[in-house]
């Protein structure tokens, strides 16, 4: 029987619980985002008295039905519309990912309908073809946030090939941390790119991991080691990070953020000019840094190639680029009772 | 137990300065020759003190693979498959004892593994009561002096073979 056509009518949930955020959100099979609802940004925040607690499997079993009623009522769909059940199952915490995937089941068992698994980091990549409205793939892919730093070659939106991944800290972590050291806020990068506007880039030479290196590995561990000998000497004295003069905090944010960005924007160039690739797709909380995306466009500029970003609110964590599940679902990559959640990153396809 | 000493007899506290990342890796392997599933390891120090870089060196001589250990901080909990099997904590994001508790910590530090968690004063309550503390001090650009102290009989062992073992 020849697959029935693409079609408004056919709408699925996707759950996404794979670390801090829980979300959920309505796509129909045109790729058309009906709701979208990321627990720590909506109402439901008020709801939990103002406090979403942050880390913990618990927070998400609170969290969960809110979320998918939310993301049903926003898309004026009922449980009975949908066409399939998404969720993300890898990678991300276990206990954190194992409430999502046992929403999910239920909700395929009880209507059922099929369930597919989504790779949380095929989802961050899918936004970019969701946010240019057209395949892009093959591409090379960067996933760049709090808990990842890796280059992909993405052969198709389910087809990825590892190139290389942080060898210690994710660029988002370094972020975080490195506004710790000056004394800025959470979450990291926000705070720094915000110290580093009316910073000097050039004030500070940090080190670049791997820069003339052929290895697409990232390294920020030494950076934010640098970081610190910078503000508190060798060895490190005890400092009072808030009584650092704000002229020094920007000069060194944005010395900092450069040398991020700068390695950041280095290892995709190489990625595409050894995959002989004319796309870069980039994903995750990291590409809402508009230092990395002014770098970015100059780097389109200059290779010729077309980078897409998409815009913040599919850059961090959300549900609507599980979207990518209507494409396992027309190949017929349907999941059963059987599914399981896997912790870690997958390095070979 | 081969002692019929005393166990505060067996000295409970042991040094040790890297001078180098290479040094860090001979401190790796000479752990990894120590511990045994069970163990569970609290590291304490600063931001970039080389808390995560000590459980590199470690897992690395137990035979898990090469580039696999990361910093836990975003993710919170990550398993490596080596000689045994190391669950790496990193606390640095969590807000207590609650939250660790929630992570499943007990399963893990009872389960038949070495426990390795960073930033560990900050759920020092959630702590079995015999562990290894490891402070870690940077003392230059490269040095770091790792101050390895017992809480109970299993890290006096430790502490014990591992002052042996690099004499």
């Amino acid at each position: 029987m020849p697959p029935a056509p693409i079609s408004a009518s056919r709408k699925l949930l996707a759950i996404e619980s794979s670390c801090d955020e829980t979300a959920a959100a309505v796509i129909d099979e045109r790729l058309c985002v009906l709701s979208s609802v990321v627990a720590s940004q909506t109402a439901l925040h008020v709801r939990f008295g103002g406090v979403v607690p942050e880390v913990a499997s618990r927070a998400h079993v609170e969290r969960i039905l809110p979320v998918i009623d939310e993301a049903l009522r926003q898309a004026v769909v009922r449980l009975e519309d949908l066409s399939a059940v998404a969720v993300v199952t890898q990678p991300g915490l276990v206990g954190s990912l194992l409430v999502g995937l046992t929403a999910a089941k239920t909700l395929a068992l009880v209507l059922d309908v099929p369930l597919v698994a989504v790779n949380h980091i095929e989802a961050h990549l899918f936004a970019c073809r969701m946010h240019a409205g057209r395949d892009l793939f093959p591409a090379i892919g960067l996933v760049v946030s709090g808990g990842h730093t890796s280059l992909y070659d993405c052969h198709d939106p389910l087809d990825f090939e590892l190139l290389g991944t942080t060898i210690d800290d994710a660029a988002g972590e370094a972020f975080d941390k490195a506004a710790a050291m000056l004394g800025l806020g959470y979450p990291g990068g926000p705070s720094i790119e915000v110290a580093a506007r009316g910073g000097n880039p050039a004030a500070y030479r940090f080190p670049r991991s791997f820069l003339r290196d052929a290895r697409l590995e990232f390294s920020f561990s030494g950076l934010k080691t640098s970081l610190l000998y910078e503000v508190a000497g060798i060895p490190p004295a005890a400092y009072e990070p808030q009584s650092l003069p704000t002229s020094r905090v920007a000069d060194l944010a944005a010395s900092f953020q450069e040398a991020v960005v700068d390695v950041l924007v280095a290892k995709c160039r190489q990625a595409l000019a050894a995959r002989r690739r004319q796309v870069l797709c980039v994903g995750g909380g990291v590409a809402a840094n508009t230092r990395f995306r002014q770098k970015l466009q100059e780097l389109a500029d200059n290779a010729k190639v077309e980078v897409v970003v998409p815009p913040l609110e599919w850059c961090t964590d959300n549900a609507a680029m599980s979207a990518v599940a209507w494409e396992s679902f027309h190949r017929g990559r349907v999941a059963d009772d059987a599914l399981d959640v896997t912790a870690g990153l997958i390095r070979r396809r | 137990m081969s002692s019929n000493e005393p166990q505060s007899a067996l000295p409970a506290c042991w040094t040790f300065l890297s001078s180098s990342e290479d040094t860090t890796d001979r401190l790796g392997r000479v752990l990894a020759d120590v511990l045994r599933p069970g163990d569970v390891l609290a590291l304490v120090g600063n931001l970039g003190a080389g808390k995560t870089r000590l459980v590199q060196a470690l897992a690395a001589a137990a035979g898990c693979a090469p580039g696999e250990v990361t910093s836990p901080t975003f993710i919170l909990v990550q398993e490596y498959a080596g000689r045994w099997p190391i669950y790496h904590f990193d606390t640095y994001r969590l807000h207590g004892c609650d939250d660790f508790c929630e992570l499943g910590a007990e399963e893990y530090l009872t389960a038949h593994g070495v426990c390795c968690i960073e930033w560990a004063d900050r759920v020092a309550a959630a702590l079995p009561a015999d562990h290894l503390r490891v402070e870690i001090d940077i003392v230059g650009e490269t040095a770091r002096e790792y101050r390895f102290s017992a809480t109970g009989p299993r890290g006096r062992e430790i502490v014990q073979q591992l002052s042996g073992a690099a004499a």
